[in-house]
């Protein structure tokens, strides 16, 4: 009975399983090289355009297509810009829009996953029903889509991946409002005349977190990714501001004369979403076991 | 079913006719039936029955914490003058933690684990008081000293990780008197903690009860721990109340079979002389009653057709002591 009631709710509190879960994410070598990447990402994205050492639009034409040297670490392109400065400087676009996006599909997912969740009935039906509709599409051809209607640009790719990544937060959400709403201590709450809106923002959402946070890290990884091929199929950062995504495109007209134009930036948005992911997948894995497996019982209802 | 429109003088909860229905996969389900009790100021209520009575789904629909589908409520729970089943969920929400206070069984899952013992204790007062900053802490304070709570400035910012069962089960009492409800519903409150602990929390709900006077409605299915604290007793049966009595008479004098079983002091018919009886057999399952007394599938007394096939009503016995059945068993053999 005890053993039963210890597994459904969290012994630790919000601080101390934070710290643990921080302990277990550094005990993981992976994962600490992951959180370095990730460090400095955003370094770059603070302070790129104070650290390159190039201008992002420095035109030289007699400098044009360098190869990789000590002067220009990534080459130069066509029109002899360094290809490492606008690595550096592109990478706060790219972070700027992966957190914006997920922010978007965090605050709009998670709020219809505690109100589908905590309500239920015919308004969980017609929520979750849009979400597996949303879900059901590639997310790139849904973001296409999205970005059809909207028109391209910056801020139009950040809202058409904000809403493509909402339904995977709205679910994970939903399925664990369902477990915790049934919670003695949401009934307890209750009980002392706590209202809806105290119960979802006091009592349930912190019991939700965990997961949120996981999927959050693994989100900015597909948003930052979504980016540069939205940027690449030229529906988001618009030239002459540059971004990974739109110089991979710009640079596979030059393959075979200058293949570092394409390659660094490639591998810049390859690092960063590896980054990412493995953070991502160390902290769930972190998550001491009892939650974990109250997650994944979570996710299955 | 009642036509009356105003409460007895003298009981601050009444509650009558209630009926609890489940629409469940298999069909609806009455979990509750007809049920009937008042309890007045500093008196105490003793609802006993096995598990799976009916007992927990009547105090919740009293409270108004039953999901509504699939839950459907029906009579009247009169706090006071006014009907809560009437009530707007508003108001509803206004009498819950303000004038109805409840603790639950299981004092480990009861209390979020992620927020501190001096929040939850100062919830109720936040939000029905309007009290805050170190009014509202101080309160904290001294409700949890008021529990028994040792050093409980101390104890504000901790966890409920960092308590023991009884210790939370003391948090938890707090929490449902910290506005000074005219109604305590204790649902299995001792269940979960030893012995010891129990008649430590048995004890103090005394105590806070003789300070503050209010009524309390004490859920067990543990005939054992009523003698000592309850002025009256209901017993409860596949969702209806079987017999009704004052503590003394139930105990000296129990009518029902199932009372008499639930006491253990059943003599067996045509047994070997003093040898004691539990309750063999299980309750009913809800969706198929038995069409006559509930109880009739595990009686040991079945004397007549009629107990098969007709449901009996509650008829008056002694001062204040009512049964349903068709005959009275306090005496072997028929009547
Ligand atoms: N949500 C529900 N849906 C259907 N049946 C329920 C629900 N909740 C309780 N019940 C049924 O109501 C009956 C009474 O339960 P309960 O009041 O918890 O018993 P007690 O507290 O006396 O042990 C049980 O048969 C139980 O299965
Ligand atoms: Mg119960």
């Amino acid at each position: 009975m005890s053993d039963q009631a210890s597994s459904q709710a969290p012994e630790a509190p919000a601080a101390e399983q934070r710290f643990q879960t921080l302990r277990a994410v550094l005990a993981n070598r992976l994962a600490v090289v992951g959180l370095l990447v990730l460090a400095a990402l955003v370094v770059a994205a603070l302070f790129g355009p104070q650290l390159a050492p190039y201008g992002i639009n420095a035109i030289e034409v007699e400098d044009r297509f360098q190869s990789p040297s000590l002067d220009h670490l990534f080459g130069t392109d066509e029109l002899g810009r360094d290809v490492f400065s606008r690595v550096l400087v592109a990478a706060r676009v790219s972070l700027q829009v992966g957190a914006i996006a997920v922010g978007i599909s965090l605050v709009a997912g998670v709020t219809l996953g505690l109100v589908a969740g905590f309500y239920g009935g015919r308004i969980d039906d017609v929520v979750m029903r849009v979400m597996d509709m949303l879900f059901a599409f590639p997310a790139i051809l849904l973001a296409i889509a999205i970005l059809a209607v909207l028109g391209p640009g910056l801020t139009n790719a950040m809202i058409a991946i904000g809403i493509v990544y909402t339904p995977i937060f709205a679910r994970i959400c939903r399925a664990s409002v369902l477990s915790v709403r049934e919670e003695v201590f949401v009934r307890a709450a209750r009980s002392i005349g706590a209202s809806d809106f105290r119960l979802l923002r006091l009592h349930i959402l912190p019991n939700v977190l965990a997961p949120i946070i996981v999927q959050t890290s693994l989100s900015l990884a597909f948003a930052i990714l979504s980016e540069a091929a939205l940027s690449f199929l030229g529906l988001g950062v618009q030239p002459p501001q540059p971004s990974w995504g739109r110089m991979l495109f710009d640079g596979r007209g030059f393959i075979e004369q200058a293949w570092w134009m394409g390659v660094f930036p490639g591998l810049a948005i390859f690092v960063t979403v590896l980054a990412f992911n493995i953070v991502g997948d160390a902290m769930r894995d972190a998550l001491d076991p009892k939650q974990r497996s109250v997650i994944e019982s979570r996710g299955q209802s | 079913m009642s036509a009356e429109v105003s409460s007895p003088a003298e009981s601050v909860l009444s509650v009558r006719d209630l009926t609890v229905r489940f629409a469940t996969r298999r069909g609806v389900a009455t979990v509750v039936d007809d049920v009937s009790w008042e309890v007045a100021a500093g008196e105490t209520l003793a609802i006993v029955g096995e598990s799976g009575s009916g007992k927990s789904v009547s105090a919740l629909a009293v409270m108004g914490l039953l999901p509504t589908p699939p839950a459907r409520v029906q009579g009247q729970v009169w706090l006071e003058g006014s009907d809560l089943l009437q009530a707007s969920p508003q108001e509803r929400r206004r009498t819950r933690g303000r004038r109805l206070g409840m603790v639950f069984q299981d004092p480990m899952t009861s209390l979020n684990p992620f927020l501190t013992i001096g929040k939850q204790v100062s919830e109720g007062v936040e939000h029905h008081l309007g009290l805050h900053g170190s009014e509202l802490r101080d309160r904290a304070v001294e409700l949890l000293g008021l529990v028994g709570i040792p050093a409980p400035a101390d104890r504000l910012d901790e966890h409920p990780h960092q308590f023991s069962g009884g210790m939370r089960q003391r948090v938890m009492i707090a929490i449902a008197l910290a506005c000074e409800p005219q109604v305590l519903i204790a649902d299995e409150a001792t269940t979960a903690l030893d012995v010891t602990t129990q008649a430590q929390i048995i004890e103090l709900l005394g105590r806070l009860q003789e300070d503050m006077g209010m009524a309390v409605v004490w859920i067990t299915h543990d005939l054992g721990v009523v003698a000592g604290i309850a002025d009256r007793v209901s017993v409860m049966y596949a969702g209806q109340v079987v017999e009704e009595a004052p503590v003394d008479a139930l105990y000296a004098d129990p009518r029902h079979p199932y009372t008499q079983g639930l006491l253990g002091a059943l003599p067996v018919i045509g047994g070997h002389g003093r040898e004691l009886a539990t309750i063999s057999g299980l309750p009913p399952d809800p969706l198929q009653m038995p069409p006559g007394c509930r109880f009739w599938p595990r009686c040991t007394r079945r004397l007549d057709a009629r107990c098969e096939h007709e449901p009996p009503t509650m008829w008056e016995v002694g001062p204040g002591h009512r049964v349903r059945t068709f005959y009275d068993t306090a005496r072997e053999g028929s009547r």
